[in-house]
C-alpha cells in the first residue's frame, strides 16, 4: 500500500469529502503497516551507521581470543596513553564545570550589555573545526607566539605537553555544561532563589542549596557531554601534541598511531577501552537522572 | 512590627509601577493591598520585603530604615504566588530551609517542623515532595516556612490566586484565624476585592502605581472617596456622573408617585440574591438588587412595569 493511500484512510471523517470510506480494519492495517516500516527505517539506519561498525571493533578485537588484547593493553604506550587521556578528562571536565555553570548563571540572571554577543561566543568551539582550535592554540602558546615564548622563559612549556592537550580539550568541550544548563536554569525560575533570601540564606547558600539542585540534572547531562567530548577528542589534541609516543599520545592519537603502523589488534584494543569509558560515563549518568527522577516523581 | 513606607517611587523602563507612594500599616495589623493588575500592589509588596529596590523613597519596618538592607536581614516572610517550593527537598526540608541555613541544633529544627507542620494542618506529611501535593497544601507548606524563622512581617502575594474556589474560602478563613492566634504584622496582595473585604482589618485600593483610597472595609464601601474606589469596591450603577449601588435601588409594585417607572427587562436567581435589569422611563438602563422574598412579593415578571425609588446618588468631583 503507498504512502499516499495510508493518509487518507488515516485522516478523520469528514463526511462525504473523502469519496471512498475504507472499512476500519484497512485502515488499521494501514496505520501498523506504516509504524512498521518506520521503525524498520530507524532501526536500519542506526544498524548501518552505528551498531555494525561498533559492534565489528569488539568483534576484530577478541577475534584471536583474550591474549593478544591483554597484550595490547598491557603494552607501555597504550597505559600511557590511557592514563595521559583520564589526566586530561580529570582536569578539563571540572575546569568546564564550573565555567559552564558561571556562564550559564551570567547569560541567564545577568544583566548587562552585550549578552548576546557572549552567548555567540561559547558557542563559537562548535561551529569552529578543532583543528582550527589547535593551530589557534600553537599561534599563541607556542614557542614563536604571544605568550609562548615569555612563558618558555619562565620554564613552562604549553604546547607539546600536557597544559596544551588540557588547553585544546577544554576549547572544544567548552560550550556543553552552559548550553545543557541555560535552560534547566530558565525553567528553575528565581522565585525559589528569592523565597531562600527572604529565609535568611546568604548568596552563597542560596546557590548551594536551591540553584544547584534545581539545575543539576541539566548540569550532568553537560558534563557527560563535556567528558565524551574531551575522551574522543583528536583534531585539536593531535595538533598541539607533537604526538610523542608514550609522552604525548591520548587514546584516540593511540589508536591512529596502532592504526597506521598495522598493528590492528592495538589500534582495536584501544578503540574498544574509548567505547567502554563512553559507555560507563552514559550509564553513571544514567544512574544520577534516575536519582533525581525518584525525588520530584508523583 | 510596623510598616511604613514612604515617598516610595519605582519605574520599569518607562512604565511607572509606584508614583510617590506612602503607606503605613499598624504592628499586628492584617492589612490588603488590593487593586487590578498593573495597579503596583506586588511591587509595593516585593519593595517591603526588600526584593526589589525603590527608586525614589524609604522603607521603615519597626522604626528601622531598611531601604538599602537586603532581603535577608529584613525579618520578612515572604509568601509566593506560585508558593516557589524548593522542588528537590520534602516538606519537613523546605519547612526546615530558614532555620537550617541559620545552623540551628537539629533538635530544635524538628521540633518547630512538627509544630509547625501541625499549625498548618500538614502533619503527616513532612516526607512528601512538593510535586506530590496540592495547590491548597503547598501553599500551606509555603507559610509554614515562612512562618519557621519567626517573621516580624509576614508578607503574601496573591495567596489564594491559583486556587479553585472552594479551597479559596477555606484558606482565607483560617488565614483570618491564624493572624488571630499568631499576630504577626501581615500584608497581602488581592485583585479580588471579597477576599480583601473578608479577610483585611485594612484595605489600601491601588490603581495605576498610586493609592486611591485606606481605610477600613465598611468605610471604603460606605465612604468611598473616589469612582475608582467606589466601582471597585462592590456592584455600582452608573447613571451620568453619579453612582448607585443596585441594593440602594427600591422597587415598589404600585407606583405612589414618589419613583419613576421603569420596565423589567431581565431578573436573574442567584439563590438569596435577585438581579432585576431594568429600563427607566428615560431610556436609561439601571440593575437592583433584591432579595429573593422582596421578588417573590413583587411577583416579578419580564415586561412588567415598576416604579423604581433611587437613591440619593453619589457624584464624585
Amino acid at each position: 500500500m503507498s504512502s499516499s493511500e495510508g493518509a487518507v484512510t488515516l485522516s478523520p471523517p469528514t463526511s462525504g469529502r473523502i469519496p471512498r470510506r475504507a472499512p476500519a480494519g484497512d485502515a488499521l492495517r494501514s496505520a501498523r503497516a506504516r509504524k512498521l516500516t518506520l521503525r524498520a527505517i530507524a532501526l536500519g539506519y542506526l544498524a548501518l551507521l552505528l551498531l555494525t561498525p561498533v559492534a565489528m571493533i569488539f568483534y576484530r578485537t577478541f577475534e584471536h581470543g583474550l591474549a593478544p588484547v591483554w597484550d595490547a593493553i598491557t603494552a607501555p604506550n597504550a597505559q600511557s596513553a590511557f592514563w595521559l587521556s583520564i589526566e586530561i578528562v580529570a582536569i578539563a571536565v571540572p575546569l568546564n564545570t564550573v565555567f559552564g555553570i558561571g556562564m550559564a548563571l551570567l547569560l541567564e540572571r545577568g544583566r548587562f550589555r552585550g549578552k548576546g554577543l557572549l552567548g555567540l561566543v561559547i558557542d563559537l568551539p562548535f561551529a569552529i573545526s578543532p583543528v582550527v582550535v589547535g593551530l589557534a592554540l600553537v599561534l599563541v602558546y607556542g614557542k614563536t607566539g604571544w605568550f609562548g615564548n615569555w612563558l618558555g622563559e619562565q620554564g613552562f612549556q604549553i604546547i607539546f605537553s600536557v597544559p596544551g592537550m588540557v588547553l585544546a580539550t577544554a576549547v572544544v568541550s567548552l560550550p556543553f555544561v552552559a548550553r545543557e544548563t541555560i535552560p534547566v536554569l530558565r525553567e528553575l525560575g528565581t522565585d525559589a532563589e528569592q523565597a531562600a533570601e527572604t529565609l535568611g540564606a546568604s548568596g552563597w547558600q542560596t546557590f548551594w542549596r536551591v540553584t544547584l539542585p534545581g539545575i543539576r540534572w541539566g548540569v550532568v547531562y553537560g558534563v557527560v557531554l563535556t567528558t565524551a567530548r574531551a575522551l574522543g577528542e583528536f583534531g585539536a589534541v593531535s595538533i598541539v601534541s607533537g604526538r610523542i609516543e608514550g609522552q604525548t599520545q591520548t587514546l584516540p592519537l593511540y589508536v591512529q598511531d596502532r592504526f597506521e603502523n598495522f598493528d590492528s589488534t592495538g589500534a582495536y584494543t584501544a578503540a574498544v577501552v574509548l567505547a567502554l569509558l563512553a559507555l560507563a560515563t552514559l550509564l553513571v549518568m544514567n544512574l544520577l537522572t534516575r536519582r533525581t527522577r525518584r525525588e520530584t516523581a508523583a | 512590627m510596623a510598616i511604613e513606607a514612604r515617598n516610595v517611587g519605582k519605574r520599569f523602563g518607562d512604565f511607572v509601577a509606584l508614583d510617590d507612594v506612602s503607606l503605613t500599616v499598624g504592628d499586628g495589623a492584617l492589612t490588603a493591598l488590593l487593586g487590578p493588575s498593573g495597579s503596583g500592589k506586588s511591587t509595593l509588596l516585593r519593595i517591603i520585603a526588600g526584593l526589589e529596590t525603590p527608586d525614589t523613597g524609604e522603607v521603615v519596618i519597626g522604626g528601622e530604615d531598611v531601604t538599602s538592607a537586603p532581603a535577608r536581614t529584613r525579618g520578612v516572610g515572604f509568601v509566593f504566588q506560585h508558593y516557589a517550593p524548593f522542588k528537590h527537598m520534602n516538606v519537613h526540608d523546605n519547612v526546615a530551609f530558614g532555620l537550617s541555613v541559620r545552623k540551628r541544633p537539629k533538635d530544635e529544627i524538628s521540633a518547630r517542623v512538627a509544630e509547625l507542620l501541625a499549625l498548618v494542618r500538614l502533619d503527616g506529611l513532612a516526607a512528601r515532595y512538593p510535586s506530590q501535593l496540592s495547590g491548597g497544601q503547598l501553599q500551606r507548606m509555603a507559610l509554614a516556612r515562612a512562618l519557621a524563622v519567626q517573621p516580624q512581617v509576614l508578607l503574601l502575594d496573591e495567596p489564594f490566586g491559583a486556587l479553585d474556589a472552594q479551597v479559596r474560602a477555606e484558606l482565607r478563613d483560617w488565614l483570618r484565624r491564624l493572624h488571630e492566634e499568631i499576630h504577626v504584622t501581615t500584608i497581602f496582595v488581592t485583585h479580588d476585592q471579597e477576599e480583601a473585604m473578608e479577610v483585611a482589618e485594612q484595605i489600601v485600593v491601588m490603581n495605576h502605581g498610586r493609592i486611591e483610597q485606606a481605610g477600613a472595609p465598611r468605610t471604603l464601601y460606605e465612604a468611598p472617596s473616589n469612582e475608582f474606589v467606589m466601582s471597585f469596591i462592590g456592584p455600582v450603577n452608573r447613571l451620568g456622573d453619579a453612582y448607585v449601588r443596585p441594593h440602594d435601588i427600591q422597587l415598589l409594585a404600585d407606583s405612589d408617585g414618589t419613583g419613576t417607572e421603569a420596565l423589567v427587562e431581565r431578573v436573574v436567581h442567584l439563590g438569596f440574591e435577585v438581579r432585576v435589569e431594568l429600563k427607566l422611563s428615560d431610556g436609561r438602563g439601571v440593575w437592583a438588587q433584591v432579595t429573593r422574598e422582596e421578588a417573590q412579593l413583587l411577583e416579578l415578571q419580564v415586561g412588567q412595569i415598576l416604579s423604581v425609588r433611587l437613591p440619593p446618588p453619589r457624584v464624585f468631583v
